[in-house]
């Protein structure tokens, strides 16, 4: 039980160097293999959720050396929360693959579980530095998860995502230059102690890297002008893939969320919400574009990226949003959209199974066999995506919207309502065009596979399970909202008792 | 010293930005490389330029800070890994897409394949 905290990081990474021994083909047993490592995946996550929901911090020393020098992992209910959202996710991601996606390619499973690790590790980690090193764990594997299958659409839009990624990296490390060059630490929680007590002639320095790493951040969550390669590369990427990049942009969000509030919060003298402003209107520009685009989006795929985009906006708000109660919301609005939008990618790859050549793209096609199936989960999809009542999307939003100030509401609440409007307009448009246009004819259409509709309907059974659980998981979310705005308790558990100042290796200020 | 280190590091990072503002793909992952190099010198003098000193602490008074040397390893690392891909790839996207242009448009007007139809 000591050890569980790093077992979400080691167990992907043992499974993933097993499953890389043999390069070409999939067969049974790599499935078994891999469908049971994220199951347990699963049951260890839900297991460090049971361990912190209390409210404990878990602290984990690797090589047992002391906080600020050695690097730490550190599972609150925030990190426990995301890493089980993000085992979920990969189980119906993983189910689906075995469909046959898996075998477009060399070393899906390996990867995949790489992928994990690397996700699992940004989570979890209480370094910044190490936080990049878990970033480009997970790129690295996300790159060549992306082209996947290869094909020229994958091609194309894996280069852009690949340098884009790379320029971020590169800003990525400048800023962390910068925040050591002035704090003189990359521990998260030693920062934040001495970011509070910063001389005035620091601050500008600081300033200047904290904002770097909001665009760093920024580019991996997708906000306004940094979010172009996201519909491209998301709706050509294979589908369990881009269900699994669902929880990629999260982690971007993941991040803004912890750095700015854990070290640039409300206790860090000159510095503190920096970011709150940016953060609010690129959420409510993000949204308003991102509301437009879906209409005009030709191809479900692009329509689920749109989703995705819609929703980054609307947790960019959250966090933008004073006060406490808002996060609550917001992390309730994460479990929820993650898991739909997944659920939705891997539901636009059946229909587009049945569909032959016409694939996903929103256009009269041939009659196909199981469209009343196919269709009721596109409905429960796109309606939990859009926020209709009954669904998780609509406890979501109107909690989101409840918690909002006056002066906050007068732009959230119709931004937010005409989004999920213009969801419901473009879902009904690409459904009823999909499976009610029909040019006569035999149905076509092959045989179901059974592993695709199972990790198709285990994430979109989300839907209804995040309405009938609302209670316990919202207590958990807003419990989570309110341990994170309380810094000292991160603080101390990490650094011990928390003192004034700490010795460490500032030597660099003399 | 710290004046030619700034002005290396600034001149690199210059032209690695342009490179990689490029349109395409060969230019790009030059100024992908130049970029890295850049970091990598900025994250190495992080820590503050110290000449003449060990990073050994407790063998002497004067030492240089060794956590910035060991974060620039890691760095050095990785970049190189993520250059090696990107050579790859833009290889690839050659290949695939007939065009080294960094959107793959056929339109490239020293593109040979454009000059044979």
């Amino acid at each position: 039980m000591q050890h569980l905290p790093i077992l979400p990081v080691l167990l992907p990474l043992v499974v993933a160097i097993v499953l890389l021994r043999k390069r070409e083909g999939v067969d049974p047993v790599r499935r078994t293999i891999s469908i049971t490592a994220t199951s347990v995946l699963v049951i260890v996550s839900a297991l460090l959720v049971g361990q912190v929901a209390g409210g404990d911090t878990l602290v984990y020393r690797l090589g047992n050396w002391q906080a600020p020098y050695g690097i730490v992992l550190v599972a609150d209910r925030l990190s426990a929360m995301m890493v089980l959202l993000t085992a979920l996710l990969a189980l119906g991601s993983v189910i689906h693959a075995s469909g046959g996606e898996d075998n477009q390619g060399s070393n899906f499973h390996g990867l995949f579980n790489l992928q994990l690790m690397g996700i699992n590790g940004a989570f979890l980690t209480g370094d910044l530095f190490n936080l990049f090193v878990f970033f480009e764990v997970l790129l690295l594997a996300s790159y060549a998860l992306l082209m996947h299958g290869g094909g020229k659409a994958r091609v194309q839009s894996g280069l852009h995502y690949v340098v884009l990624n790379l320029a971020g990296s590169s800003l990525f490390l400048i800023a962390l230059g910068v925040l050591y060059g002035s704090i003189g630490t990359l521990n998260m929680a030693d920062m934040a102690e001495r970011v509070s007590q910063l001389p005035a002639d620091r601050q500008g320095l600081v300033r200047a890297g904290a904002l770097l790493l909001l665009v760093v951040f920024g580019l991996k969550s997708a906000i306004l002008p940094l979010y172009f390669w996201l519909p491209r590369a998301y709706s050509s990427a294979p589908a369990p893939i881009a269900a699994l990049f669902a929880i990629m942009t999260k982690v971007g969000i993941y991040a803004i969320f912890r750095v700015f509030t854990l070290i640039f919060g409300e206790q860090a003298a000159g510095l503190s919400l920096l970011a709150q402003p940016w953060l609010w209107w690129g959420g409510l520009a993000t949204l308003a574009l991102a509301m437009v685009a879906i209409l005009a989006a030709r191809d479900l795929r692009m329509q689920i990226s749109y989703f995705m985009l819609i929703s980054i906006g609307t947790l960019l708000c959250g966090l933008g949003m004073e006060g406490t109660a808002s996060r609550g919301a917001m992390l309730f609005y994460m479990l929820h959209t993650t898991l739909i939008n997944g659920g939705l990618f891997l539901l636009a790859d059946l229909i587009a199974d049945q569909r032959g050549k016409v694939g996903t793209r929103i256009v009269r096609s041939r009659k196909f066999k199981y469209a009343t199936l196919l269709s009721a989960l596109y409905m429960l999809g796109a309606m939990a995506s859009a926020g209709l009542p009954p669904l998780s999307g609509a406890v979501a939003k109107a909690w989101l919207m409840s918690t909002a100030t006056l002066s906050e509401g007068l732009w959230l609440w119709p931004l937010l309502l005409l989004s999920g409007l213009a969801g419901v307009v473009a879902a009904s448009r690409a459904g009823s065009t999909i499976f009610w246009r029909h040019s006569n004819g035999e149905r076509v259409g092959e045989h179901l596979s059974r592993a695709k509709l199972i990790g198709t309907v285990v994430l979109l059974s989300a839907a209804p399970l995040l309405v009938v659980l609302a209670g316990p998981v919202g207590n958990y979310t807003q419990a989570t909202a309110e341990q994170i705005a309380n810094t000292v308790e991160y603080r101390s558990a990490v650094l011990g008792e928390v003192t004034s100042v700490t010795p460490g290796a500032s030597t660099h200020a003399d | 010293m710290e004046a030619l280190y700034a002005i290396t590091t600034g001149i690199l990072t210059a032209s690695g930005v342009y490179l990689t503002l490029r349109g395409r793909t060969f230019p790009v992952v030059v100024g992908l490389t130049l970029l890295s190099y850049a970091v990598n010198l900025f994250l190495f003098s992080m820590g503050g330029l110290t000449t003449h000193g060990a990073a050994l602490v407790g063998t002497s008074e004067h030492y240089a800070d060794p956590l910035p040397q060991a974060l620039v390893l890691t760095a050095i690392v990785i970049g190189f890994a993520m250059t090696a891909f990107a050579i790859i790839l833009a290889m690839r996207s050659r290949g695939d897409l007939g065009s080294d242009s960094v959107d793959g448009s056929r339109t490239d007007r020293e593109d040979p394949r454009e000059n044979k139809a």
